[in-house]
């Protein structure tokens, strides 16, 4: 399913410079089906959370529809998010040095990366925020079945609705905050987006931010 | 919205405060329920009935008095019935219309919408008492003013103690800020006889915490995640590969390719 590291195409930008593909085609459509599913969970859900957000759920045909609508992206979001874990899995397993990165997150923040340990693919910030949506995925799927009233919230007693009604808005609130930083951390680091767009980052931008993944891919690249 | 004459209550769906001057000279409108004066005749459903236009299936008896065996969309008033042994040895037979003040909505199968009793709201407002208490033949159903039904309680409830029900009382429970549904009761002290009328409702903590505090804190922490990324990039600015990364890049790779061909080739 995944395409190994190794065997990846030479790509060049418009000044015929050598590009390396971060994410394959597959990966980006994974990922932005993800990401349109949250953005339209993230606005319906708010729209029900509280009334001052309720004109949200006119982007959705009016308060029922969003109601209806809402769990069954719910559903999608998780099987597209699912795949991706899967995808993603291996490159995001913490080492010694994600710990170092992690203490020194003052640095990180303040654009200062001489020091930091050297990182792969992902950094430990990526890699803490992958588990943090696993966890919160898990925790939605689990809480958002157990209040669909139509189909499931028969089956539970009211005590565990009442919890999990309580436990899907408080995870909900996590993932949102998540996905700010998520957002933001791509604004922030340039060329992060082209990334998820286009599928390709430059040499620069491999070597600086993740130069034990850029060491690894131009070994196994020769260019001829 | 021009709300300022009509007298509201309170409104769903907002957080600002509702226009609550023009409160009812009179107070509020509740129920009363007078269990000691009830006979079961059941007078109540079919008015019920009636009125709401309401025809449940006829089910089956499964050998107890209360019949259908529970509220249901097409059943929107139920008299439930409970034996108790009281500590003399005597039986007592116990009566209770529908779960009011709790537990009463129910979702259709059908539709999956909610029914329920409106207190005959359709009555109500052109001064009409909701139909159940209209015909109840014994007056054990009372509807007014939420004041004047206690005071009419009042009453009841010396005369209950007076022939030995000394627990008689009023069920109006305040952990619930008190109900619109009211019952005398001949063992005030102990709800639960009257088929599970509970003894000390409240409002769940955990409705409380989703319902209250967590939706303002939650809004404004997640706004302010945001502003936190907008100060961070005017003020450190964002993280980008100029030229000289670029060419110690392509170095590197250049380095880099030729070790592992000397190596290939060696």
């Amino acid at each position: 399913m995944h395409k190994d590291d190794t065997e990846y195409n030479v790509k060049y930008d418009r000044e015929h410079r050598e590009l390396i593909e971060r994410y394959t085609a597959n990966e980006r459509t994974n990922h932005w089906i993800t990401a349109i599913c949250f953005v339209l969970l993230a606005l319906s859900g708010l729209a029900m959370f509280h009334p001052a957000m309720f004109w949200l759920s006119a982007l959705f045909g009016g308060g029922q529809w969003t109601r209806i609508l809402h769990p069954f992206i719910g559903v999608v979001m998780f099987l597209s998010f699912a795949l991706l874990a899967l995808r993603f899995w291996r490159h995001n397993v913490l080492d010694r040095d994600d710990v170092r990165w992690l203490r020194q997150i003052g640095d990180v923040v303040n654009n200062r990366e001489d020091d930091l340990p050297e990182v792969g693919r992902y950094n430990a910030g990526q890699k803490l925020l992958f588990f943090v949506l696993i966890v919160c995925l898990l925790l939605l799927l689990a809480s958002g079945i157990v209040i669909w009233r139509r189909y499931f919230s028969g089956y539970f007693p009211i005590g565990v609705i009442r919890f999990s009604a309580v436990v899907h808005a408080a995870v909900a609130f996590v993932l949102i905050a998540s996905i700010i930083v998520h957002i933001y951390a791509g604004i922030w680091v340039k060329g992060s987006i082209g990334a998820m767009v286009r599928g390709t980052v430059t040499l620069g931008w491999a070597r600086k931010h993740h130069r034990r993944w850029f060491r690894s891919i131009v070994r196994s690249s020769p260019r001829d | 919205m021009a709300l300022q004459s009509l007298d509201i209550k309170r409104m769903s769906a907002t957080t600002v405060q509702p226009p609550v001057v023009r409160e009812p000279v009179t107070g509020t409108v509740a129920k009363l329920i007078d269990v000691s004066k009830c006979i079961g005749c059941k007078a109540c459903q079919t008015a019920c009935m009636e009125w709401n236009d309401l025809r449940d299936e006829i089910g089956i008896t499964t050998g107890v008095y209360d019949n259908p065996r529970d509220l249901s969309e097409h059943s929107w008033t139920v008299m439930r019935f409970a034996e108790y042994e009281n500590p003399n040895g005597n039986l007592e037979w116990l009566i209770r219309k529908d779960g009011c003040p709790f537990n009463v909505p129910r979702i259709s199968k059908k539709d999956n919408r909610v029914y329920k009793c409106t207190l005959c709201s359709d009555r109500v407002a052109v001064g009409q008492e909701p139909a159940c208490v209209k015909t109840c033949p014994t007056g054990a159903i009372m509807f007014g003013t939420k004041e004047d039904m206690k005071e009419q309680a009042q009453d009841r409830i010396v005369d209950l103690k007076e022939r030995g029900f000394e627990h008689a009382g009023l069920y109006d429970p305040q952990g619930v800020g008190g109900t619109h549904v009211m019952y005398v009761l001949h063992h005030a002290d102990q709800p639960s006889l009257y088929h599970g009328l509970p003894d000390n409702p409240r409002i769940s903590p955990l409705v409380r915490l989703w319902k209250g505090v967590a939706k303002p804190l939650a809004l404004a922490a997640l706004a302010l995640t945001a502003l936190t990324g907008f100060f961070h990039y005017t003020r450190i600015g964002p993280n980008e590969v100029d030229e000289v990364d670029e060419q110690a890049a392509e170095d590197e790779a250049k380095r880099e390719r030729e070790r592992e061909r000397e190596h290939d080739d060696a």
